[in-house]
C-alpha cells in the first residue's frame, strides 16, 4: 500500500512573522538534499525576500476559474498529483477554495495530495484553528471565517512554531514588508497592536506545546512503550471514563460552545458527543458544525428540554453536562442534574480596547 | 453598567508605573532567544539578529561568543567587532568605555572564575543593561535553574550552570527558536531521543508562553487595561462547608494541569460555622494547598458577589462551585447559584453534585 504523505506545518500568530519564508527555506534545503519538491500553491504578497526563497523550485502551474463574472486562481491539486514529486510546498493551509473547485478547503486538498503518497509543507496562523476562534475574536475583535477544523492540524506529522518578537513584527509592517503601505496603516490600527499580537503568540505558544503533547501520547499508546501511559480519563465523581454532552440550542452562542466543548474534551482526553431537543431550521447548522469536528450528535423528543437533556444525561453515562448560559431553560437543567457536573459555558466579554 | 472591565487606577499607582517606566526606559533591553537543546541554532538567530541590527544602522559589538565548534567565526569576526573576553569572562569595562548600542552575548549561562566582579554573566549583562547598553542574547531551557528539575527528569542530566528564571522574565523580548525534533537530532542533539527531545521542546514553549503572559500583563497594567483576555486557563474552586471539595479540587488540579493553567481556591468567611464545619472548610484548605492551589480567604457579607469580584479581579477563566442545595421542585426559586450564573458573565461555572 501507498505510504501517506508527511504534513508539516508552519504555524504562526500573524501576518508576516515569516511562516513562508521559513517554509520555503526548507523546501530549498530538501532540494539540496536531491528531494524532488514542486510549489503546489505560492502566495507572493508582494514581499521580495520571499519571492527570492522560491528560484529555482518548479512550480505547478494553477487553474483558473470563473465565477461571478471574476477569475479565480486556485491550485491544482490534481496536477500536482498528477506530477508526482516527492515533497509539494502549499501555502496557506486554511485557504477556502471558489466555489465549483473539485474540493471547498485547501485542506482537503493536501488531504489528497498526502493520500498520493507525496509529503506537504504548509503554513498557518493561529487565529484560523478553529477550536481558537472564539478566543481570537475574543483578543483582536475580528470573527475570522476561514477556519481549519483541530483534527486537522493534529493530524500534522510536525508543527513548527514560527516564532519573532511583537516588537519586530511592527517593525517590519512600518517598513512595508508586510503589506503595502495604505493596508499597513489600517492592519496597525486594527489588528496589529502590541498586545493582540501577544495575546496571539502566547496562544500560539501553548498550542504548540499542546500539539507535541498529543502527539507524545499518540506514539506512547502506539509503542506500548514502559513509560507511564495516559489512561482514559476517569471521572473522579463516577469512577466512570469522563464523557462530555454537549446541548445544542437555536441560541446563537451554541458555536461557541461546540468550540469550547470539543477543545475542553481534546485537552482532557475524554469523549465528547453532542444532543438536541427537537427540530428547528438554527439547529441543522450546528449538527453540520459538530459533524466537522467530529462530534457524535443525537435528536431527541421531548416537550420539556430541561428535563429531556438530564434523562437522556443520565441514561447515556454523561458525566458532565456542557451548556450555554444563553439557554432558555438553563436554570431548570442546573437544578434537574445536580447529581451531574454540569459546565455553563459564557461567551467572552469583549471590551474595545 | 458597561460590562467592559476598565477600573480607573489611583493615582499614586500610576506615579509608580510612570517612575518604573522611566526607569525601564534608561536601561538597555534584553532580548533573548531560547532554544530546547544545544544546537538548534539559537546562536545563528542572535547573529542574524546582529546583521539586521547592522544594516539598520545601529552600532553592534560582539561581547561573547561561542568558540568550539563554530566553524565561521573567522567569518564573524571578519564581519563584526570584537570586544574579546578576558580569560572566558567578558570585559565588562571596555564594553562600557567603548558603550555601543547594541552588544551581542552567547553562552548566558556560563560561570565566571572566583575572583571576577560577578560571579555569573548573567550579572555582567545586568551591568551592561544598567548603563544602558542593550544586550542580545542566547540560552538554552537547560540552563534556566527552576527548568532544571523537569530538565533532569527528561533527560537524567543536570547542568551545573544556571540563571534564575527571572532574569529571563526581565527580558523586553523573549524568541524561541523552535525546530522538530527529528531536525534537532539531525544536527547533533545526540543521546536524546524524539521523545525527550519533544518533552524539552514543550517545555521551552510554555515558559516562552510564559515570558509573554507576563509581559501582556505588565503592559495591560502599565495601561490600566483590567481585561482578561482568557489565553491562559485559571480554574477557581469554591470552597464552602457542604461542597465536595475533593472533587472539585482533584478536577480543577487535573485541568489546570492539562491546560498548563492555574488553580486557585477560595473561601469566604461565614459566620457562625458549627466547629465541626469550620474543620471541614480547614481540612478542604489543606487539600487546596496540597494540590498547589493558591488558598484566598476573604471576607464578604454576600458570598457570591465577594466570588464574582474575586474572580474578575484574579482573571479567572473558570468557577467551579457546588450545586445549590435546595430541593429541585422549586426550581423557579432563585438560588444563589442562579445568581452567580447570571452575574457571572463571560467566565464559565462548572457545578458539582454536593457531598452526600
Amino acid at each position: 500500500m501507498l505510504k501517506r504523505g508527511s504534513l508539516k506545518i508552519f504555524l504562526g500568530y500573524a501576518a508576516g512573522v515569516g511562516k513562508t519564508y521559513q517554509m520555503l527555506t526548507e523546501a530549498q534545503e530538501l532540494r539540496k538534499q536531491g528531494r524532488d519538491v514542486v510549489i503546489g500553491y505560492f502566495e507572493p504578497h508582494g514581499r521580495l525576500e520571499t519571492i527570492a526563497r522560491t528560484e529555482g523550485l518548479e512550480f505547478v502551474p494553477r487553474r483558473i476559474y470563473q465565477h461571478r463574472g471574476s477569475t479565480f486562481e486556485e491550485m491544482d491539486a490534481n496536477a500536482v498529483i498528477a506530477r508526482n514529486p516527492e515533497v509539494a510546498v502549499v501555502d496557506e493551509f486554511a485557504h477556502t477554495n471558489v466555489p465549483g473547485s473539485p474540493r471547498p478547503k485547501r485542506w482537503e486538498d493536501v488531504a489528497a495530495i498526502r493520500d498520493a503518497g507525496i509529503d506537504v509543507l504548509t503554513s498557518l496562523n493561529i487565529q484560523h484553528i478553529e477550536s481558537l476562534n472564539d478566543q481570537v475574536w475574543h483578543v483582536t475583535g475580528v470573527r475570522v471565517r476561514e477556519t481549519i477544523p483541530d483534527w486537522v492540524v493534529q493530524e500534522a506529522t510536525e508543527v513548527v512554531m514560527v516564532d519573532v518578537t511583537p516588537r519586530a513584527l511592527l517593525h517590519r509592517l512600518e517598513r512595508g514588508v508586510v503589506y503595502a503601505p495604505d493596508k499597513a496603516a489600517k492592519a496597525l490600527e486594527n489588528f496589529f497592536t502590541e498586545s493582540n499580537l501577544s495575546a496571539l503568540r502566547e496562544l500560539a505558544l501553548r498550542q504548540t506545546a499542546h500539539q507535541l503533547e498529543e502527539k507524545r501520547e499518540d506514539r506512547e499508546e502506539t509503542f506500548n512503550s514502559t513509560a507511564p501511559l495516559p489512561q482514559t480519563v476517569i471521572s473522579e465523581h463516577s469512577g466512570r471514563p469522563e464523557h462530555l454532552l454537549i446541548w445544542l440550542t437555536p441560541h446563537p452562542s451554541t458555536a461557541m460552545l461546540i468550540r469550547r466543548g470539543r477543545r475542553v474534551a481534546d485537552y482532557l482526553n475524554s469523549s465528547c458527543s453532542a444532543v438536541c431537543v427537537g427540530h428547528h431550521p438554527d439547529l441543522d447548522r450546528y449538527l453540520e458544525f459538530c459533524r466537522n469536528l467530529r462530534i457524535d450528535t443525537e435528536t431527541i423528543e421531548g416537550k420539556d428540554y430541561a428535563k429531556a437533556v438530564a434523562d437522556y444525561a443520565r441514561t447515556h453515562g454523561i458525566t458532565q453536562i456542557f451548556a450555554t448560559r444563553a439557554a432558555p431553560d438553563i436554570h431548570k437543567l442546573v437544578h434537574l442534574a445536580r447529581d451531574m457536573q454540569v459546565t455553563i459555558v459564557s461567551e467572552r466579554v469583549r471590551g474595545n480596547t | 453598567m458597561s460590562s467592559r472591565e476598565f477600573t480607573r487606577p489611583d493615582p499614586d499607582q500610576l506615579l509608580r508605573q510612570i517612575q518604573a517606566q522611566e526607569e525601564h526606559e534608561a536601561r538597555g533591553r534584553l532580548k533573548i532567544f531560547l532554544g530546547y537543546a544545544p544546537r538548534v541554532g539559537k546562536s545563528q538567530r542572535m547573529f542574524d539578529e546582529g546583521r539586521r541590527r547592522r544594516k539598520r544602522g545601529q552600532d553592534v559589538v560582539i561581547g561573547a561568543i561561542q568558540t568550539k565548534g563554530s566553524e565561521d567565526l573567522a567569518d564573524l569576526i571578519r564581519e563584526f567587532e570584537v570586544i574579546p573576553t578576558r580569560g572566558d569572562v567578558i570585559d565588562v569595562d571596555a564594553i562600557l568605555a567603548r558603550a555601543p548600542h547594541v552588544c551581542l552575548i552567547d553562552e548566558l549561562a556560563r560561570v565566571n572564575p572566583p575572583g571576577s566582579r560577578h560571579a555569573h554573566r548573567w550579572e555582567d549583562v545586568e551591568e551592561l543593561r544598567a548603563h544602558g547598553v542593550n544586550v542580545v542574547s542566547a540560552i538554552n531551557l537547560q540552563h534556566v535553574r527552576e527548568q532544571q528539575d523537569n530538565v533532569e527528569r527528561i533527560t537524567g542530566r543536570r547542568s551545573t550552570h544556571s540563571v534564575p528564571e527571572s532574569f529571563i522574565h526581565s527580558a523586553d523580548d523573549i524568541t524561541i527558536v523552535d525546530v522538530p525534533a527529528e531536525e534537532c537530532r539531525h544536527h547533533g542533539a545526540k543521546g536524546l531521543t524524539p521523545a525527550q527531545l519533544s518533552e524539552l521542546r514543550e517545555l521551552a514553549l510554555l515558559l516562552a508562553a510564559h515570558v509573554v503572559e507576563k509581559q501582556l500583563q505588565r503592559y495591560m497594567d502599565a495601561h490600566g487595561i483590567m481585561q482578561s483576555w482568557g489565553t491562559q486557563e485559571r480554574v477557581l474552586v469554591c470552597i464552602t462547608p457542604r461542597s465536595s471539595a475533593r472533587v472539585m479540587l482533584e478536577s480543577g488540579a487535573r485541568g489546570a494541569a492539562r491546560f498548563h493553567g492555574q488553580l486557585l481556591a477560595l473561601y469566604v468567611r461565614q459566620p457562625d460555622l458549627s466547629r465541626e464545619a469550620g474543620e471541614t472548610v480547614d481540612q478542604n484548605l489543606d487539600l487546596a494547598r496540597k494540590l498547589g492551589a493558591e488558598v484566598h480567604i476573604i471576607d464578604g457579607p454576600d458570598p457570591m458577589s465577594a466570588i464574582i469580584r474575586f474572580a474578575r479581579e484574579q482573571r479567572v477563566t473558570q468557577i467551579f462551585i457546588g450545586h445549590s442545595g435546595k430541593p429541585a421542585w422549586k426550581f423557579w426559586a432563585e438560588a444563589p447559584v442562579d445568581r452567580l450564573l447570571k452575574e457571572a458573565e463571560g467566565i464559565d461555572v462548572r457545578l458539582f453534585p454536593n457531598a452526600a
